[in-house]
């Protein structure tokens, strides 16, 4: 009980930690690439203990939904993160919940999210659930077949399992079901985490945001656990791909020189496959929402093929 | 003697119903007596039947009662075995619900409509109820699936003087008269058989059973349980019945009624037909992911709230037959614990079903007796004047969208288990089958989510969107202990379910001779595993308590700051217009719309603008906004066959001349006919 304690709250500073971290690194990154300087890799921490030291302005219209959602977000991201392998296989809260209680909780914050976005009133909120709600929807069964290809090789729904399966067979990535699963997954990953060309994190235009428009009431601490969240969020999908279909360098145990390699070997997988994704940021443009389906549509075929390509080869 | 208690409590029970059922016709004359007797009874009725259920599964022997009836195959003859045991405690657990919703519900019939008769019909609905659930013989059981659609028609149409309640009773009774018919040629069928009525010799004769009769007995078994269910394509009385009825009713419909054809089902299809083939287990499976893709589709682009619940009743019976399709499947292929494992999903999930639904249909009847409108754009800001309705709304929605840690997650969650196994166990393409199944059911699950959030947001947040819903009160107190129970049930059910599923081993050894339940609970009692090796595993209960866990954190965290730095109430932003107001609000057709295009295949959405203005387009005074989705089983399906049936009646209309002369030829013609063919040796 105290070892699965301890873990869990090492795996749990991790998560707080490099979340940020990672969005730093993204937003810096993507600056470079657009030949801008950018904020700096630090601003994300900058910006949350920044908003926890500001006060907070709460709608007349809001109820408690709207107080509630900020925590709900936050603890369903976090508790997750302790049931993602990280860098050892052996995830502290494996046990209890494998990816399909990772899917619904992550579903449950964004639930309440959009309920949160609909709470203060205003037509922006409105369009902000709905747009998520609607996309999140079209996006799961893409990601479910595509899990699904990747649980059924390992003949588990549990991460912990899917890790040393995947840790046995570390070249697996190369077989074309598990090539065609990642494309899914990854398309799935650009549409949960909001990020272009299905999402534009740095807009504020009514026509095109999301993500931003739900949050567009909150201020002030509740924003900055929105905020940690969701790059909570980003930070455990992004550790599901890198870490279902590329396990180099996962520890199997709890020591210390385990932990320090995975660590790194982590952290460079997160690093690169960041990288990716601000690739695409940059060189595509934000795609019409209702050009989104199709993408997820492909992601859906790249599943769909996935699945059958088990069962050929 | 150890099953004497059992059948007392039991007889008890149907003596309440049967009592108070005559009780409140005599009393029709005194409403408030009227009023005790009907939720009194009815409540000692489920408190009764509740506790034979619970000690009729704690033996796991099962109860025989038969008394014969002087009549050739038909006998009295009851059977309380595990099946029969799981089916009445669902209906226990929704009857208290209701009887004490239904104590201040029915005040406001006070004066206004006849309680004595209305507490007839819900009595003799519960009593009809139990007697299919219960009823071990094919005429007992027909008897009581006849007066259970007679007594809903009389509930469904209760608000009669109303033009469209009419014309929803009639198509309600309509469609039961031809699931009846399917059920009559299917139990004739069998008969034939086996030479007997009662369902026990339907189980030893099924060896007996050619593949033609096998399968032809299925189809009828599924039309006429699969219409009671509201399948698609059989669903459409469904939404139009459930919604007029009055609110504690359509919980009933809704949440047990249409259960009585899932438990038809699982007693016929893993008991009276025999072992079936692996095609009828598909065909239960795909109709299954149909129901609950298109069930959900068409609820979103609902904004009455009460039609809006019976789509989703289409959706859960939807998932319920994922899983009573795959256990057949399992079955046939030879793999009876994964069978097991399968039925305990969709058998889970009926249980989960009629809670939350029960409890969904609840909360909008206690929203639709404060506001007196079931449209959803009319509502809006109620969880301030009604907190405790909206907080037992909000779980109903979280559990019915399968969310963590409560109880639809768990029964999902089987599906999703027994699905992947089914890729494992099965040879062939089909075996492909399985996982999109799954992906489907993922798609169902965000899909409801996302009608949720529109049905509990639209509802109970922002602000008033009418003035009805400006001045409404919260409901009375006994409505909300019977929403409380049912919200308790949800959470109960969902965090505790390792102590709840050894319920489910008397009934999986029953029909499948398999005991699982043990199987499935690993790691203290805590874990739910999906009785694999190395399969998946869950815990809501480590997951209920790491959410509570990390919230302090995050609360301590918040309200530490904001103790140091104001915490203001301010407008929300109105892009400097002169304050919000209903009119530019979100509504539920807005929340729809991206839905409503994506999917505008299905829906082939029509919509028609008309804008009034004096100087340019751009300043209107006046918009009139009109929106419809063309519903394309009536048009495509039912419209053409009543057509069809219209021009048959018309043609019949020429022999039927009147004539006494060309009657008499038809007799003698009928005659020589029969003598031709029926007298010959």
């Amino acid at each position: 009980m105290t070892g699965l304690l301890a873990k869990a709250g090492l795996q749990m500073v991790l998560l707080l930690l490099v979340a940020p971290l990672l969005s730093g690194i993204i937003k810096t990154l993507k600056a470079r690439l657009q030949t801008r300087r950018g904020p700096g890799i630090l601003q994300s921490y900058r910006d949350i203990f920044k908003l926890f030291h500001k006060g907070m302005v709460i709608p007349d219209t809001a109820s408690w939904i709207f107080s509630t959602t900020p925590y709900i977000v936050f603890v369903t991201a976090a508790l997750v993160g302790l049931m993602i392998p990280m860098t050892t296989t052996d995830a502290p809260l494996s046990l209890f919940g494998g990816v399909l209680a990772v899917v619904y909780l992550l579903a449950l914050g964004r639930f309440f999210l959009a309920l949160g976005g609909l709470d203060a009133g205003s037509s922006f909120g409105g369009l902000g659930s709905s747009r998520e709600m609607t996309i999140s929807a079209i996006a799961e069964p893409a990601m479910m077949l595509a899990i699904f290809t990747v649980a059924l090789a390992a003949s588990s729904t549990n991460l912990s399992e899917m890790a040393k399966v995947a840790v046995s067979q570390s070249w697996k990535f190369l077989a074309p079901s598990q090539m065609l699963a990642f494309a899914a997954l990854f398309i799935v990953l650009i549409a949960e985490t909001g990020r272009i060309p299905v999402d534009n994190p740095a807009t504020h235009l009514e026509l095109t945001m999301i993500h931003e428009a739900m949050i567009l009431e909150y201020s002030g601490p509740y924003l900055a656990l929105i905020e940690w969240g969701a790059s909570i969020k980003q930070l455990v999908l992004m550790t599901l791909l890198v870490n279902t279909f590329f396990p180099f360098g996962l520890s199997s145990d709890w020591t210390a020189r385990g932990l320090g390699l995975g660590l790194i070997f982590y952290l460079t997988k997160i690093f690169l496959l960041a990288g990716l994704v601000i690739l695409v940021e940059t060189t595509n443009a934000k795609l019409r929402l209702f050009r989104v389906p199709e993408l997820l549509m492909v992601s859906f075929i790249f599943g769909a093929l996935a699945l059958i390509s088990t069962f050929l080869f | 003697m150890n099953t004497f208690p059992v059948g007392t409590i039991f007889a008890l029970s149907l003596t309440a119903y049967l009592g108070g059922a005559l009780a409140c016709l005599a009393s029709w004359q005194k409403p408030a007596l009227c009023r005790y007797i009907c939720c009194g009874s009815a409540l000692a009725g489920a408190v009764f039947g509740g506790l034979a259920a619970v000690l009729g599964i704690l033996q796991g022997t099962p109860f025989l009662w038969s008394i014969s009836s002087g009549i050739p195959l038909f006998t009295y003859s009851f059977e309380y075995d595990a099946l029969a045991g799981f089916f009445n405690l669902t209906l226990a657990i929704l009857a208290g619900a209701v009887s004490l919703y239904s104590f201040s519900y029915l005040r406001e019939f006070e004066g206004k409509r006849n309680i004595g008769f209305f507490g007839f019909l819900f009595h003799l609905l519960l009593l009809s109820l139990t007697v299919v659930f219960t009823a071990a013989n094919a005429f007992l059981f027909l008897i009581g699936w006849e007066v259970m659609a007679l007594v809903a028609y009389g509930l469904v149409a209760f608000y009669h003087e109303d033009r469209e309640t009419r014309r929803a009773g009639l198509l309600y009774i309509v469609m039961a008269h031809i699931d009846a018919g399917c059920l009559l040629l299917g139990f004739a069928l069998l008969m034939q058989v086996s030479g007997s009525a009662d369902f026990a010799s339907f189980r030893t004769a099924a060896a007996q059973l050619s593949n033609g009769q096998q399968a032809a007995a299925f189809i009828f078994f599924f039309l006429g349980f699969g219409i009671k269910a509201g399948i698609i394509p059989f669903h459409i009385w469904l939404p139009a019945a459930h919604p007029v009825a009055p609110s504690n009713i359509s919980a009933l419909l809704s949440g047990i009624v249409l259960k009585a054809g899932i438990y038809g089902m699982a007693r016929i299809f893993l008991g009276g037909l025999g072992v079936l083939p692996s095609w009828a287990g598909l065909l239960v499976l795909i109709v299954g992911v149909a129901s609950a893709v298109l069930g959900v589709l068409y609820a979103l682009m609902e904004h009455d709230l009460k039609r809006l619940l019976a789509y989703h009743s289409i959706e859960n019976i939807g998932i319920i037959l994922i899983g009573l399709g795959a256990a057949l499947v399992f079955r046939a292929a030879g793999h009876p614990q994964l069978a097991a494992v399968a039925l305990i999903a969709a058998m889970f999930h009926t249980l989960n079903h009629a809670i939350f639904k029960c409890l969904l249909f609840l909360g909008a009847g206690s929203v639709l007796h404060s506001t007196g409108t079931r449209n959803m754009e009319e509502m809006g800001g109620l969880i301030r004047p009604m907190p405790v309705t909206a907080f037992c709304f909000l779980i109903g929605a979280v559990a019915i969208s399968g969310l963590p840690p409560l109880n639809g997650f768990v029964s999902e969650w089987l599906t999703y288990q027994s699905l992947l196994a089914g890729y494992g166990a099965t040879g062939g393409l089909t075996r492909i089958l399985f996982p999109l199944a799954g992906s489907m059911l993922a798609l169902t699950g965000a899909l409801a989510a996302a009608c949720f959030v529109k049905a509990f947001a639209i509802t109970f947040l922002a602000l008033p969107r009418s003035v009805e819903s400006r001045h409404v009160h919260e409901a009375p107190r006994s409505m909300l202990v019977g929403m409380g129970w049912l919200t308790a049930a949800c959470l109960a059910l969902g965090l505790g379910v390792t102590w709840f599923l050894p319920v489910f081993d008397t009934l999986t050894e029953q029909l499948l001779g398999q005991r699982v339940g043990t199987n499935l609970i690993s790691g203290h009692g805590l874990v739910l595993s999906a009785g694999l090796p190395h399969g998946g595993t869950v815990s809501t209960a480590v997951i209920g308590i790491g959410l509570v866990i990390l919230l302090i954190p995050a609360v301590l965290l918040v309200s530490i700051r904001a103790r140091r730095f104001a915490r203001k109430r301010g407008p929300t932003w109105d892009c400097g217009l002169p304050g919000l107001s209903e009119e530019n609000e979100f509504t539920a057709t807005a929340f729809s719309k991206p839905l409503r295009m994506i999917f505008s295949a299905l829906y082939q959405p029509r919509r028609e603008i008309q804008a009034v203005f004096d100087v340019s387009p751009y300043f209107p005074k006046e918009i009139r906004f009109e929106s419809e989705i063309e519903p394309t089983f009536e048009k495509r399906l039912y419209v053409p066959l009543k057509d069809l049936l219209l021009w048959f009646s018309i043609r019949m209309r020429t022999i039927q001349a009147g004539s006494i002369h060309a009657y008499l030829a038809y007799i003698f013609v009928t005659l020589v006919l029969l003598l031709l063919f029926g007298v010959r040796p």
